[in-house]
């Protein structure tokens, strides 16, 4: 019986250390391709987010680092954002140009729709990119730009033009074009554009600030009414 | 390996035993996947790759593991693997990477990846192990670019959209709208499609079968 035993445990130790060994092998394997393309996945996750930076912003418009203008912002009813989201800040020379910001649209036809929103100093759209979304393949999915031109009008759009009862899209008497048969979709990134608008126009002050530092050297920008289109304060 | 084993491994891979039309093993990623030619190929490249590396290893390192603790070194190897694959495909194929998403990770739980590895490579040597994992995986392969190319077709009517993905930009220009000013199909995309479309290439797989058998017994009286 004691020899049984005996025996059974020996076994038992013997495939733990197989097994041990196995895994040991694996896991040095991993970590070597692991820190072999940590850099290339990390250069190319910023060369994605920079290419749909490059989208929503002509790049006349800046000459700075956006990756490095990267800023958190607070989550807010206006960008459609529960938890914190991000903010890019494009510069040519020390001036302000334009902002991006992430909105969420939460009443696509499958749930959430995020957009990135780019818009210049003057409240006007630079341009408007969706980064993911549910909406149903072959019928939702023409806000994607690679699928379909049509997230492009809204480029050089703002709070003023169209006026707010044209803020829609063209079957609820609006400005914007519909695809007929999918328009909660383009009713929803409309709504959430808009709204993305809205929260400049409401935080302009605060959001195209000068860097600390350079503070002094002006002209405090009156901070903006709720609902007050940016253009009524000219950039410099 | 003498010619024959060879052919008999491949025509099991490819007809006989096809992972996709006759074991039906590894449907979640045939069905998912194959909404477009581009995407169907890249997963089944990227499954074939890693059945390919783990029969090896597993093939390799068969006298080393005990019959009990088998299955889960076999899970071991073939998980680590797919990281690797899923860790070089976000390095260097970015844009693909995104598009099949969780379906590489997933590569791990495809029973055909695992069904190779112990139904064949744990009693074979590596060779014929590798050639095996080869035909199986060319096997699938076939199957996810054929449905994704009828899926494609019939639910965008174009081909290769999506090539840029792989290629980058300048790839575009291949994209192939063979039919223009196509409305689109949306069932033909939809999950819905692909069960249609596999249904209807196991039919024609059956049908061809059905056929040379009968030519077949058709023969042999003659000759006798």
């Amino acid at each position: 019986m004691m020899q049984l035993i005996k025996a059974a445990s020996r076994n038992a130790a013997r495939t733990g250390i197989i097994l041990l060994i196995f895994a040991l092998t694996a896991t040095a394997f991993l970590v070597f391709t692991f820190t072999q393309t940590q850099p290339a996945i990390e250069r190319s996750q910023q060369a994605k987010t920079l290419a749909l930076l490059g989208q929503v912003l002509p790049p006349a418009l800046y000459d700075n680092d956006l990756l490095d203008s990267q800023k958190s912002m607070p989550p807010d009813e206006l960008l459609g954002t529960r938890q914190p989201s991000s903010m890019w800040v494009a510069r040519r020379g020390e001036a302000i140009t334009a902002v991006v910001l992430e909105a969420i649209a939460p009443d696509g036809y499958k749930g959430n729709i995020h957009l990135l929103v780019g818009i210049d100093i003057d409240g006007k759209l630079t341009g408007v990119r969706v980064t993911a979304h549910t909406e149903t393949p072959g019928l939702g999915d023409y806000i994607e730009r690679s699928k379909n031109p049509w997230i492009d009008q809204f480029v050089g759009k703002s709070l003023l033009e169209p006026d707010a009862r044209h803020w829609k899209v063209a079957k609820d008497g609006g400005h914007f074009d519909a695809r007929a048969g999918a328009t909660i979709t383009p009713r929803a990134v409309v709504k959430a554009v808009k709204r993305a608008l809205e929260y400049f126009a409401q935080h302009r002050a605060a959001l195209v600030a000068p860097p600390p530092k350079a503070a002094p050297a002006a002209k405090p920008a009156a901070p903006a009414k709720p609902e007050t289109p940016a253009k009524e304060t000219p950039a410099s | 390996m003498t010619m024959s084993e060879f052919h008999t491994l491949f025509q099991n891979g490819l007809s006989k035993q096809n992972a996709g039309l006759v074991q039906l093993l590894g449907l979640c990623p045939l069905l998912a996947i194959s909404n477009t030619l581009v995407n169907a190929l890249s997963l089944g490249l990227a499954t074939m790759l890693v059945m390919v590396a783990a029969s090896g290893a597993v093939s390799g390192a068969r006298h080393f593991v005990p019959h009990e603790i088998r299955i889960p070194v076999f899970v071991l190897i073939i998980a680590s693997l797919v990281t690797v694959v899923d860790l070089v495909m976000n390095a260097f194929v970015h844009p693909l990477y995104l598009v099949l998403g969780i379906f590489i990770p997933l590569i791990t739980t495809n029973c055909i990846v695992l069904a190779r590895a112990d139904a064949f490579a744990s009693k074979n040597r590596p060779l014929h192990s590798v050639v095996d994992a080869f035909a199986m995986g060319l096997g699938l392969t076939m199957v996810l670019v054929v449905l994704g190319g009828m899926r494609e077709l019939a639910g965008q009517g174009t081909l290769l959209s999506g090539i840029d993905l792989v290629f980058g930009e300048n790839a575009q220009p291949f994209v192939l709208h063979v039919l223009p000013d196509y409305q689109g199909f949306l069932l033909a995309v939809l999950p819905p499609g692909a069960f249609i479309a596999l249904g209807l290439l196991i039919a024609a797989h059956n049908w061809n079968k059905a056929r040379a058998d009968q030519r077949a017994r058709a023969a042999v009286p003659a000759a006798a």
